[in-house]
């Protein structure tokens, strides 16, 4: 929106390194000045995260967390996807089942913990069956608004055509909800990385949520709490961008506009 | 004939308590509770006063986490938003910062703030500010470019641009956006007080379980956790249907 | 000329389209609102019919009824002696460049409709009507890299591709610019003339009718009713300063109470 001219490709690399290089350094001297014994300094962080890498922790976290998002995403991917497009597709039962879905959604994933301890025990079934509550609702919503805002253009040239509504949902409604399904799908799975890390706070004792509370109650490790943090932030940023990658390929593209 | 089609929401749920009492009763030694049973619990929070105390412990803490979001992450989002080389600076950091659960900050939050209000509070104004960020952020990025230009056709000054042009045409997605950040404001908010904080829904459902496995409680403040978060959403939505902001809404 | 006149006399005998006694009712919230009203149209075999009219007037509700895709409140549209139920592949209806399938590539898109043929059979009939009509290098293109006439043009092929008795039109070149409007009408018309088509054209643009139809139906404002059908006498391909295209033309617009001079 700023009248200057569009920025060169250079420009685009310096501004955030710039950006990150200052709060590096605001962080590094807020932790000096401040004269605090047990905030980490951004190197100290760093050292922190070698740490783990040597001792072989880190992986092992990253590996539990990833695991338990593959399987409870996975699981609110197949349950959802079918159950959304029978929603957007039969008006009739979208009217029926929504009021229930508008009342169970506000209700935080972390709050079905109790239910799902009664059900599955501690352990690594409760957490992923937080992951699915978390990522069921926006997936289910995504494949009902995507099928139910397919143009009627769409619709009628495929029954013009001869389609048979088997084939129509196949060939024409899907292709045409899939950028909508995509995003509901990418936004699901942001949504499950929240989950996962609330969980393992919580209900197990692996992952990298753990790994946050367990650094600081086994000996302040404040340093290996941020280290952690930012390994979340960026693992659930490449979680993020492997989904938009999804979105480029061409017979979904032009769903798209630009957006963050 | 319509009045039937509206009633079958409301029989497909009656069918869905009736199953779920049923199976409740086949099965006496699950310590799952009925819907009786948790409309008892309802009764008994409400009779003790626990209930209006926790909503209101809740609801508080969200008021003010949220509203700190949006006095800080609104406007700042525009101003990025219009500036390109703050965004690109920005947004990258942004991007890092955003999918790390608020919950993950608990640690830092007691650390800076100790066990409390403060650190629900805290909690909740991370789990806002990033998407409020980005709501700003694009809204701005959306306005129609045609729309700018014919302001500076007529002549209007900076100032008069931000009030007579930008104002109205980044409100709808800004009602949007904090619509749906409410949401994510109230599941930050049971979460946080389920690990961090001693009143609010959130405890409840975990203290009713600690202190005598009370699940009638824990299910009662699951059912008041949804209507009050479906509440919250339909306020934000008849915002999003006063006249003076329908017109983005139309036009879709 | 008159051998022209002659054998387009000699084709256009048998009834294709016979509409009876149409009556359309938009019923919404207690309200009714008659949309058309008592039409009666036949259209014969191989003939291209265009039907004029000020906007909203129901042009598009008569063209979807005889496409199948609605159901009239009394009368019929028969095809060949045949009610029409419903939308069949024997009459394809082209939109304006939105029916377009944005997921499919070009050929994607004009092999869609011949999913009952074999592949040699189905590759063949892409090859024949990608280069009917002109996009010979864009066989891999997706639409969002065409431009609006382009877009027009496969959704035409695709149409072609399934061989149909029966073309509806759409106001097809409403959302293109003037320029690309009038090379599109002739590229139409050259289709048209190779495979002999019934069709029936939907415009708002009188021009458009007068330079393009054997048959010209006038329809007045809601509820429309057929006002006039004017026969264009004038032989392919037609001179658009002529003096008989001018008068049709003029009677035309006098028809529909518009003034020639602005």
């Amino acid at each position: 929106m700023s009248v200057l001219a569009e920025p060169s490709k250079r420009e685009k690399f310096l501004w955030p390194v710039l950006a990150f290089a200052a709060f590096l350094s605001l962080w590094h001297y807020s932790v000096i000045w401040s004269g605090t014994k047990v905030f980490p300094a951004p190197v100290q962080v760093e050292r922190g995260m070698l740490e783990l890498f040597h001792k072989n922790i880190l992986w092992q976290d990253i590996g539990s967390s990833l695991l338990r998002v593959a399987i409870g995403f996975g699981a609110a991917t197949l349950v959802g996807i079918p159950l959304g497009l029978t929603f957007g597709w039969y008006a009739g039962v979208n009217q029926v089942v929504n009021p229930v879905m508008q009342i169970l959604r506000p209700i935080s994933p972390i709050a079905w913990i109790p239910v799902a301890i009664i059900f599955f025990g501690v352990g690594d079934n409760a957490a992923i069956f937080l992951i699915f509550m978390g990522a069921f609702f926006p997936i289910v919503v995504a494949c009902g608004n995507g099928v139910s805002n397919v143009p009627v253009v769409y619709r009628r040239a495929g029954r013009n055509f001869g389609l048979a509504p088997t084939q129509l949902l196949a060939r024409v409604i899907f292709p045409a909800a899939l950028p909508q399904i995509i995003v509901g799908l990418r936004l699901a799975l942001g949504i499950a990385w929240l989950v996962v890390v609330a969980a393992e706070m919580v209900a197990v004792d692996s992952g990298l949520g753990y790994l946050v509370i367990d650094s600081r109650n086994s000996g302040k490790r404040y340093d290996l709490v941020v280290a952690a943090m930012v390994m979340i932030g960026v693992i659930g940023l490449i979680l993020d961008l492997c989904f938009r990658r999804l979105e480029r390929i061409k017979s979904v593209r032009w769903g798209f506009r630009d957006e963050f | 004939m319509k009045l039937l089609v509206r009633l079958r929401p409301i029989v497909f749920i009656a069918g869905l308590l009736a199953a779920w009492e049923i199976a409740v009763e086949r099965h006496p030694n699950y310590i799952l509770p009925g819907p009786w049973a948790v409309v008892g619990g309802i009764a008994d929070l409400l009779h003790h006063g626990f209930l209006f105390k926790y909503v209101v412990a809740s609801l508080f803490r969200v008021t003010w986490g949220f509203c700190l979001a949006a006095i800080v992450g609104i406007p700042l989002g525009l101003m990025i938003g219009w500036h390109r080389r703050s965004e690109m600076a920005l947004n990258p950091m942004v991007q890092v910062f955003r999918p790390i659960s608020p919950l993950a900050w608990i640690p830092i939050a007691i650390l800076w703030f100790g066990v409390g209000d403060a650190a629900a509070i805290f909690l909740i104004f991370l789990g806002c500010f990033f998407p409020l960020l980005l709501t700003g952020i694009n809204a701005v990025r959306n306005v129609p470019a045609v729309y700018i230009h014919a302001g500076r056709n007529f002549g209007l000054s900076p100032a008069q641009l931000v009030y007579n042009v930008l104002y109205p045409a980044v409100v709808p997605q800004l009602l949007i956006g904090l619509r749906i950040t409410l949401g994510v404001a109230w599941l930050v908010v049971v979460a946080a007080e389920m690990i961090a904080v001693d009143s609010g829904l959130g405890f409840l459902i975990v203290d009713a379980r600690n202190a005598g496995n009370r699940y009638d409680l824990v299910l009662a403040g699951m059912v008041i956790i949804g209507i009050i978060g479906l509440l919250l959403d339909t306020a934000m939505r008849s915002l999003e249907k006063v006249k003076s902001f329908r017109w983005a809404y139309s036009e879709e | 000329m008159a051998v022209e006149q002659a054998l387009s006399s000699q084709v256009a005998t048998s009834t294709k389209l016979r509409v009876e006694n149409l009556n359309m009712v938009f019923a919404h919230d207690g309200k009714s609102t008659p949309v058309l009203e008592n039409i009666n149209l036949e259209v014969s075999t191989g003939e291209f019919v265009c039907v004029v009219g000020p906007s909203g007037c129901g042009k598009s509700t008569l063209l979807n009824l005889m496409g199948g895709f609605l159901s009239p409140t009394s009368g019929a549209v028969r095809i060949d002696g045949e009610v029409v139920h419903g939308p069949d592949p024997r009459r394809i209806f082209v939109f304006q460049e939105r029916g377009v399938f944005p997921w499919l590539t070009v050929a994607g898109n004009i092999a869609f409709g011949l999913f009952k043929l074999a592949p040699e059979e189905s590759r063949e009939r892409i090859a024949h009507y990608i280069k009917m009509v002109g996009l010979q290098e864009f066989e891999e293109a997706y639409p969002s890299e065409l431009s609006g006439g382009m877009k027009q043009r496969v959704e035409v092929a695709r149409a072609l591709a399934v061989n149909p008795d029966t073309l509806y039109l759409d106001e097809p070149f409403g959302a293109l610019d003037s320029i690309t409007r009038h090379v599109m009408r002739a590229e139409l018309l050259r289709i048209w003339q190779t495979e002999r088509k019934t069709v029936v054209f939907v415009t708002h643009d009188i021009d458009e009718a007068v330079q393009l139809a054997d048959r010209v139906v006038v329809m007045s404002a809601r509820p429309a009713m057929i006002q006039e059908i004017v026969d264009i006498d004038i032989s392919h391909p037609r001179d658009i300063s002529s003096p008989r295209y001018l008068q049709l033309r003029d009677g035309i617009l006098q028809q529909i109470g518009l003034a020639h001079k602005i």
